[in-house]
């Protein structure tokens, strides 16, 4: 195919992914936002008020970039998962197997789609968050980087939980007992210097708290990793995902019997 | 002549040791309407797997126009579109939306997908539902709608799996309308089906596949050639009340207007008229019993089961 050919795939792809979860939106982006609404009514008006401040900052503003990064991450993952599981489970992936379209471009779709989705949610929970906390924005150029590289990651991540996936049980396994924890103790809502000197060390091995960390500097300055470390992780987390996901798509694994 | 198809030497073997096709050597020339046929489990469907890229081969060679699956693939996979045996489109989609997607995956441009999914989408009758979401569709307009869909990027080799299965009379036969114009058009096509008057219709070659090897390849016409006895059934103006007795002749009444009869290769049915005349009956109306084509692939399929059981005991 040429170049031309395979951009008119990949948009073709993306087009298809984004009408998707649009025209599905009270099961994919309406949940999210309420969801998050009622974090920041919670933990940050409520019960936010009592904690006090955190890293010189109120305890609403602190949670902002955690939660936000939290719906990023969450819809990133479940779009790619939920979508190409359902593809292969219905055989409508047949549609791109038989086509000429080359796996790196049907990778290279369904990711952007999740992408999509994940950065959509995650900029109406930024608008709502803006009723709630004064956010500063240390960094536009560090925020916008490593919310897209953290989606990315999370969307390849879902797309090889959806290739090993033979049921539907099989793709709200990893979200439930994987994504979740690895979130709630990736920083969300607590700075990890509050941690015994040991639980410091077991949650740097949590990549969620490099991302959540790295966001929380772009939007406020402050960050309990070096942002150097995070963006460096991040990046080899993602190109390493991205060669296994394009690998097993180029083996056919769970797809060409 | 151009070959469409070129397959070589293909095996297939599935993880769970099953030999799906051994060795299958097959050519479908440019322009061909031909059909694959075979009972349940012999290997059709895993061969169309292959072609399309659906199903892993373990040895062997396919070539589409001379393109190389394994060393042209892209090229290759441009010639071709696909009718899979199950529906395998998103329910949820629109009919027109699953058509012009289609034609983006094979790399052509919104706005020439969307004239060409109008085209198909007006050929096959789909038009006025292009807005309806697939799931909405019946049975037979979701067949058209993977016929429209394997269309959309001009294929130059479209093979069919069962397109027919489950369709009523009437659709059947628009939809081997529709066939046979897109054919004289220069499309070549392979069709496999389990209704051999279909095969028997519209296609002019045939290789018939059983338990993983083609057992025969060759015309229709030199096929049915090869037909040994065929039973007519034959319609008298005259009552009768018992077996008529012909030499050389089985006859056997089905009521007491029509009767059965085999006839033999070399037997001569007007001979039989004769006879059956000079005994003062009359006959108005024949038809054959069974599809001819039916009555062969049976023989030849029940004549290979007894020899591999011969061969087992």
């Amino acid at each position: 195919m040429t170049i031309q050919e395979q951009w008119i795939a990949l948009l073709t792809i993306l087009r298809k992914e984004i009408r998707r979860f649009t025209r599905i939106w009270v099961q994919t982006l309406l949940p999210p936002v309420i969801t998050m609404s009622l974090y920041f009514v919670i933990f940050g008006a409520l019960i936010g008020q009592r904690i006090g401040q955190m890293d010189g900052f109120d305890y609403m503003s602190f949670v902002v970039p955690g939660l936000i990064m939290m719906s990023v991450i969450t819809n990133s993952y479940s779009n790619v998962v939920s979508s190409f599981f359902s593809a292969k489970f219905h055989h409508s992936i047949e549609e791109l197997l038989v086509s000429p379209t080359p796996n790196y471009i049907i990778l290279s779709g369904y990711v952007l789609g999740g992408v999509a989705r994940g950065l959509t949610v995650g900029f109406v929970v930024s608008m709502i968050a803006m009723l709630f906390a004064d956010i500063p924005f240390h960094s536009v150029g560090v925020t916008v980087a490593i919310v897209a590289l953290t989606s990315v990651l999370f969307a390849l991540a879902g797309f090889i939980n959806a290739l090993f996936a033979s049921t539907f049980d099989d793709i709200s396994i990893v979200p439930t007992f994987v994504l979740t924890p690895l979130t709630y103790l990736g920083g969300v809502f607590y700075s990890i210097s509050l941690l015994p000197e040991f639980w410091q060390g077991v949650s740097q091995l949590n990549p969620v708290l490099y991302m959540v960390n790295a966001f929380r500097y772009g939007m406020l300055g402050i960050s309990d990793i070096h942002i150097g470390v995070a963006f460096t992780g991040v990046g080899l987390v993602t190109v390493a995902l991205f060669i296994t996901a394009l690998t097993l798509l180029n083996r056919g694994t769970r797809l060409r019997s | 002549m151009t070959k469409a198809l070129s397959i070589s030497q293909l095996h297939k073997t599935y993880g769970n040791g099953f030999k799906a096709l051994k060795g299958i050597d097959l050519s479908v020339n440019e322009g061909d309407f031909f059909a694959l046929l075979g009972p349940n489990g012999a290997g059709k469907s895993t061969t169309i797997g292959v072609i399309s890229s659906l199903v892993s081969k373990t040895e062997g060679e396919v070539s589409i126009f001379g393109l190389s699956l394994d060393t042209d693939r892209v090229a290759a996979k441009k010639q071709l579109g696909v009718v899979p045996q199950e529906f395998n489109f998103n329910q949820f989609e629109k009919v027109f939306d699953i058509v012009v997607n289609q034609a983006g995956y094979f790399g052509i441009e919104r706005s020439v997908a969307m004239k060409s999914a109008e085209k198909y989408l007006r050929q096959l009758g789909l038009w006025e539902k292009r807005d309806n979401p697939a799931r909405m569709l019946s049975g037979g307009m979701k067949r058209r709608l993977m016929i429209a869909r394997a269309l959309v990027h001009e294929p130059k080799l479209l093979i069919l799996d069962e397109p027919t299965a489950g369709v009523d009379i009437e659709l059947r036969r628009s939809m081997w309308q529709f066939l046979q114009e897109i054919n004289a058009e220069g499309t070549t096509i392979i069709l496999t089906t389990h209704y051999l008057e279909e095969a028997e219709s519209l296609c002019r070659n045939v290789a018939i596949i059983d338990h993983g090897t083609i057992v025969e390849n060759t015309s229709i016409k030199a096929l049915l050639k090869t037909l040994n006895r065929e039973t007519f059934i034959l319609d008298t103006r005259e009552a009768m009340t018992n077996d008529p007795i012909v030499e050389g002749y089985e006859l056997a009444c089905i009521d007491s207007h029509s009767m059965e009869v085999d006839i033999e290769k070399g037997q001569s049915l007007n001979e039989l008229f004769a006879v059956l005349s000079d005994k003062g009956i009359h006959v108005v109306s024949m038809r054959n019993k069974a599809n001819r084509l039916e009555e062969l692939f049976v023989n030849l399929v029940a004549g290979r089961k007894s020899v591999k059981e011969g061969n087992e005991q």
